[in-house]
């Protein structure tokens, strides 16, 4: 949509190739993409191949005892569960924002869409921080929930507190921009031929946002899963209990257990590995839907 | 409010759906920073804030921040002319890898690099010879931190490099410019804006970086412990005010920061629209 907008205020006669005299000499070329491909090699790929390398060390064998073990079995269920309830909750949330902000006028919209964005521009730690400071032991709320029994700090609803605040924006923030660019005339449009709500959602609104929403909720299990600083704060450190992966990883690391901890780390580079993938593979069906 | 009858359904919930989820997961956790903030007195604020160990941290924090994300804006530069401008076997798999950072865990890519950089590790050991040690120093943060930040300069001036007319480049090298002026003259300056806000949104995220940085840092006070560090120290302590008071710098720095991005960005966004 964007590309049309270019191609109307300047137009260009014949192919959008760079001309052959702006093209820059070989040397320059040849020197920029090996600058490219060893800094990434160097920065990404190495600590990638560290990961395996050190997994592998002592044998397929323990490898395997220590991905089984039972410790790192209850984090990955520990984290699932909390990726699943994030995921699920941001859902809900992103498709109501973006259709309430792309689809309305109301005042204070920028106020709102700040707002919403605020969890990521914050400091993991800080995320933590803020529900210790709610439902730690110097909170007005802490009798009430002791009362119920019912634990938030140093426990796993507060891990997936942590989880859902640090992914809160993910799916909105993928949706929106689509919303907007899509405007609202062929919803009105439904609308007035008197088509109900949800009709004109699954009919009109999501086959648009489709490819949007299925990259959000990718993000968002990424990053769900992956979540350190702010659950740290929240978890304690209970062995078994309220260890999620990434904090196994800590806690091996910390007994001086590298090969379990990069055994470990293993599971969870295999999960952003497969994110990447599947995020590509979305952008690209997504691209090509739209050029069609 | 209502002038205009709204067409499209939905309205009420959607909004009210919004605003809950928005008040109970976000602004009611805040809202409890503001509530304790208010408990202390100022000066109780700024004597935690000047204890020499945290000032330590802020500069360390800053300083590291501040050089990887340079060296981000260089390389991002470089690497989004490379991926827009250049075509090469192997492209994809490079463009598709940038977000490396956003996906891999922190814990993961901290003990990895930690690994690859200590005096036995495969990079590390190179240096350990000329006497250099990067894990556990300032270097070590700065590598970690440089790893976080890659997506941001690049995400950024990808898309604003894809509209830039080549016109221009052509009408400076008819007119007798030489390709470094025109990339100087003509092209960076289209960038700008877009550098300053990966610069700057790297830049904060940095600052608040945690789970890549501890286990690469070694977290020796005032040589290499930084801010976030400090507050979860003072979390396991359970001294909620320091860790409040010495939160509250850093929100105000990351909302500076927030601020300037946003003023760059409405810029950015007109170049992206093809205005002037």
């Amino acid at each position: 949509m964007a590309a049309e907008k270019t191609e109307r205020v300047m137009p260009r006669e014949g192919s959008t190739e760079i001309h052959a005299d702006t093209k820059g000499s070989k040397a320059v070329r040849i020197i920029l993409i090996t600058l490219s491909v060893l800094f990434l090699f160097i920065m990404l790929v190495m600590p990638l191949i560290t990961v395996i390398y050190e997994s592998f060390r002592k044998g397929f064998g323990e490898y395997l005892k220590a991905v089984t073990d039972d410790e790192t079995v209850g984090a990955l269920l520990l984290t699932l569960e909390a990726t699943v309830i994030a995921v699920i909750i941001n859902t809900v949330f992103g498709l109501f924002a973006a259709w309430a902000i792309s689809k309305f006028r109301f005042r204070g919209k920028k106020f709102l869409v700040t707002l919403i964005d605020l969890p990521v521009t914050v400091s993991p730690i800080i995320a933590g921080l803020i529900f210790v400071l709610t439902f730690g032991r110097q909170s007005f709320l802490y009798s009430y929930l002791e009362e119920i029994d019912f634990m938030i700090v140093y426990a796993v609803p507060g891990i997936i507190l942590a989880t859902v605040f640090v992914t809160f924006p993910f799916i909105s923030r993928e949706i929106l921009p689509v919303l907007e660019a899509q405007g609202t005339d062929e919803e009105e449009a439904a609308a007035l031929m008197g088509a109900r709500s949800f009709t004109i959602f699954r009919k009109i609104t999501l086959p648009h946002i489709k490819w949007a929403l299925i990259y959000g909720i990718v993000l968002c299990a990424a990053r769900a899963m992956g979540e350190f600083g702010a659950v740290s704060v929240l978890s304690g450190h209970l062995r078994g209990q309220t260890v999620t992966l990434p904090l196994q990883v800590e806690i091996l690391f910390g007994d001086n257990k590298y090969m379990p901890a990069f055994a470990v780390s293993s599971i969870l580079m295999i999960m952003a590995v497969v994110i990447l993938i599947v995020r590509s593979i979305v952008e690209f069906i997504g691209r090509r839907k739209g050029e069609e | 409010m209502k002038r205009k009858k709204r067409i499209i359904p939905g309205f009420g919930i959607s909004m009210g759906v919004t605003l809950t989820l928005l008040s109970l997961m976000v602004l009611i956790p805040l809202a409890s920073l503001v509530v304790f903030t208010s408990k202390m007195s100022f000066s109780e604020i700024w004597n935690v804030i000047t204890r020499p160990r945290v000032l330590a941290s802020f500069r360390v924090s800053l300083i590291t921040a501040l050089i990887a994300s340079l060296i981000n804006a260089v390389m991002g530069v470089i690497l989004a002319w490379v991926l827009v401008r250049y075509k090469f076997p192997g492209k994809r798999i490079l463009d598709g890898m940038i977000e490396l950072p956003f996906a891999l865990p922190t814990a993961v890519a901290g003990i990895a690099l930690t690994s690859l950089y200590s005096d036995s590790g495969w990079i590390g050991s190179i240096f350990a010879k000329f006497g250099i040690k990067i894990a556990y120093t300032r270097v070590g943060i700065t590598i970690a931190l440089i790893f976080i930040g890659i997506p941001f300069v690049v995400r950024a001036v990808q898309p604003v490099l894809e509209k830039i007319d080549p016109l221009y480049e052509e009408a400076a090298g008819i007119l007798g410019a030489s390709r470094a002026r025109t990339f100087r003259k003509v092209i960076l300056p289209e960038l700008y804006p877009a550098i300053f806000t990966g610069f700057g949104l790297a830049f904060g995220r940095c600052l608040g970086e945690y789970g890549s940085v501890v286990f690469i840092a070694g977290n020796q006070p005032y040589e290499t412990e930084i801010t976030p560090l400090i507050i979860m120290s003072e979390l396991q302590e359970y001294d909620y005010s320091s860790a409040t008071a010495i939160a509250l710098v850093m929100l105000l720095a990351a909302f500076i920061i927030l601020f300037l991005v946003n003023l760059i960005q409405i810029r950015n966004t007109k170049i992206l629209k093809g205005g002037n």
